[in-house]
């Protein structure tokens, strides 16, 4: 008996170094590669050395599908453009202390430049005012920061994207009737703009159209799910179902579908995933808003090593986006945005 | 010579006052939110509340045993996820039979519970610390095995279908209530079997009440806390398997926070946080008790921050009772 628990008690010491390592190896796949040149680089954050410059990338996480898409991007224009990038982001996407955590760790190796999509649009500020002292220069992606010290910000206009979602709803529906939203959160940038945007467009221009409810479930699958199926059940009469992003939409479509409404509520999501996109093949949704997420890897370290190189930049960099539905689900140009 | 005997008989009416207290809430419940909206009461939305309380209620049974034996896990819902993602390995990437995924999933939850009674009774590891580092080590596996990838049962059709189709529906037309509500309260006869007629029930309450007696007495205290965690964990892993069936995937970024939500269902059904009390009828009761609660705020489209302003009243309410109680035997 005592053996068998030894034994067993190092076989799960051996799971916490495990799950570490492994856990670390797969937020920084490319940092071991990266590691050993950025403290050549850390003497010399000045261009032109020789030395590839080095670019952390603070993402706002990292084990999500959407998340792992704008890494390949960033890790494409760090192949193509000659860069050594790390990309990390904290585990989930409420834990703004671990970001700045990162954020300050990745000062402390003095980078040529930083790659930083802010969880909190103000929280990063103090951290990005000693960044602008040492002379780093900071680039925004996804989400923006309320100060004008990133030199520029690549991100999806995404009021302007729910409002187009927003529309679409509006002419599904015969522009009139019950509509319901669910979103992610009421705090983040994305979460904030999404709503707006969609409630914006249909309080503007669909006066026949109301929104009876508008609820969070934290991007989690079963909260949403549980969610959307209340409201169905509150509002009987809903014709339109807005899921703000892919754990929402997810939600929404388990909703639906558990509920037996399938054909009576027209379901328009964002981003994508596997599930969804099976759902808009087989018409259970009607269709969604897909941003540009390998483009917004990219854009953001192509841009920063425009701004290490002095070349001055636009504010901001809109990296587009895109409605599709089951007509053009596998146009080259929307399939090489969308991730299953 | 009364004194001993009087103590037994006082702990079981405070622990069932309690839970005649959950009860009457929860009616109250019902009945306030029937009369607020005519969309409350109909057999779909009773059916929504059922399922919402499913995943939540089979962790709150578990982890009722734990914290009656005077411990705390909360590695349960990460655990939980785990298992989810094993389960989905098994039957997606290795191709085996649905039962062998559903015997893995529960398995792996086991498992965890094994390791947190090792670290717990033979390396006297606090169980607050240990289960926090279990939660840590499930989680990262969970990613770690999954590839960061959710894993969808689109080519295994029945176990979405297993759990959300109604064998009940097949009988009895018009009474489609879903398989794995009758999980839940199939799980919840047996985990109250054994916490009222094994001894494993017996020990946990004899580890809550005295741990230092147990021990004096000849009780394997050491072992019988490893079964108590094992038990946790395989509630832990069933739910696993319960969460994944429903959502048609196992999503291994979920589950954090989960365990709250289990622990407040045990506490409002008057499972003492210092242990030697609970029982599974106040737990599942509890766990109605978030769920409805929820479900009607909803209804009524309550703001969500303040549904969780509520859920919180209700929890510190539930442990004031709890220390009123104590104090009135002290």
């Amino acid at each position: 008996m005592r053996a068998t628990s030894r034994i067993l008690a190092v076989a799960a010491s051996m799971a916490i170094v495990l799950a570490a390592c492994s856990g670390g190896g797969a937020s920084n796949a490319p940092s071991s590669a990266a590691a050993p040149s950025a403290s050549s680089a850390g003497g010399s954050s000045s261009p032109g050395t020789g030395a590839k410059p080095y670019i952390p990338v603070i993402s706002k996480g990292f084990q999500h599908q959407f998340w792992q898409a704008v890494k390949s991007g960033a890790e494409k224009a760090a192949a193509d453009l000659n860069a050594e990038i790390t990309f990390e982001g904290p585990a989930s996407e409420s834990e703004v202390d671990k970001q700045i955590e990162m954020l300050q760790a990745a000062l402390d190796k003095k980078p040529a430049a930083i790659c930083l999509a802010a969880l909190d649009s103000k929280a990063a500020i103090p951290l990005l005012e000693r960044a602008k002292t040492e002379n780093i220069p900071v680039v925004g992606f996804d989400s923006g920061v309320d100060s004008d010290i990133p030199v520029t910000t690549a991100a999806t206009d995404n009021i302007a994207a729910a409002a187009e979602a927003a529309k679409k709803m509006a002419g599904l529906i015969g522009d009139a009737g019950e509509v319901a939203i669910i979103a992610h959160d009421q705090t983040s940038r994305t979460g904030i703009d999404r709503v707006k945007g969609f409630t914006d467009e249909i309080t503007a221009n669909h006066p026949n159209i109301t929104i009876v409810d508008t609820q969070y479930g934290g991007g989690d699958h079963l909260k949403s799910t549980d969610l959307a199926k209340t409201i169905i059940q509150a509002h009987p009469n809903l014709k339109g179902f807005f899921g703000a992003n892919e754990g929402s939409i997810i939600g929404v479509l388990n909703g639906v579908k558990e509920s037996g409404s399938e054909g009576k509520i027209t379901v328009i999501g964002y981003d994508s995933g596997k599930q969804q996109m099976d759902a808009i093949r087989a018409g259970t949704e009607a269709g969604a808003i897909t941003q540009d997420p390998i483009g917004i890897g990219y854009k953001c370290v192509e841009s920063a090593v425009k701004a290490i190189n002095g070349e001055t930049l636009p504010k901001t960099i809109d990296t587009g986006f895109h409605y599709y539905d089951k007509t053009n689900i596998d146009d080259p140009a929307i399939a090489a945005l969308l991730y299953e | 010579m009364n004194i001993t005997l009087a103590r037994p008989r006082a702990l079981v009416r405070s622990d069932a006052i309690q839970r005649l207290l959950a009860f009457g809430a929860l009616i109250v419940l019902i009945v306030v939110f029937s009369v607020a909206s005519p969309n409350f009461l109909q057999f779909n939305n009773i059916i929504g509340i059922l399922l919402a309380t499913a995943v939540n209620g089979v962790l709150a049974l578990g982890v009722t045993f734990v914290i009656i034996s005077g411990g705390i896990d909360l590695s349960i819902g990460t655990v939980m996820t785990l298992s989810a993602v094993m389960t989905g390995v098994l039957i997606t990437d290795m191709d085996l039979p649905v039962p062998v995924g559903i015997v893995g999933g529960i398995a792996t939850g086991g498992l965890a519970g094994v390791a947190n009674g090792i670290l717990i009774a033979r390396f006297h590891i606090p169980p607050f610390i240990a289960t926090l580092g279990m939660l840590n080590v499930a989680k990262g596996f969970a990613l770690v095995i999954s590839g960061l990838k959710p894993i969808y049962f689109n080519d295994n059709p029945e176990v979405n279908q297993g759990a959300m189709g109604s064998l009940i529906g097949s009988i009895i037309p018009g009474l489609a209530i879903p398989n794995i509500v009758l999980v839940l309260f199939g799980a919840a006869l047996v985990a109250s079997l054994v916490l009222s007629k094994t001894i494993l029930g017996r020990y946990t309450f004899a580890l809550g009440s005295n741990e230092e007696a147990s021990r004096l007495s000849g009780v394997s205290v050491d072992r019988w806390k490893i079964a108590v965690y094992t038990t946790c964990g395989l509630f832990a892993g069933l739910a696993g398997v319960l969460i994944a069936a429903r959502l048609n995937s196992a999503q291994p970024s979920l589950g954090q926070g989960y365990e709250l939500d289990a622990i407040a269902a045990a506490v409002i059904g008057g499972t003492s946080l210092s242990g030697g009390e609970g029982s599974i009828l106040g737990t599942v009761i509890g766990a109605f008790i978030i769920s409805t609660l929820t479900n009607g705020l909803r209804i009524l489209s309550v703001p969500q921050e303040w549904q969780i302003v509520v859920t919180g009243g209700i929890v510190i309410l539930a442990v004031y009772l709890d220390v009123v109680r104590r104090r009135q035997r002290a």
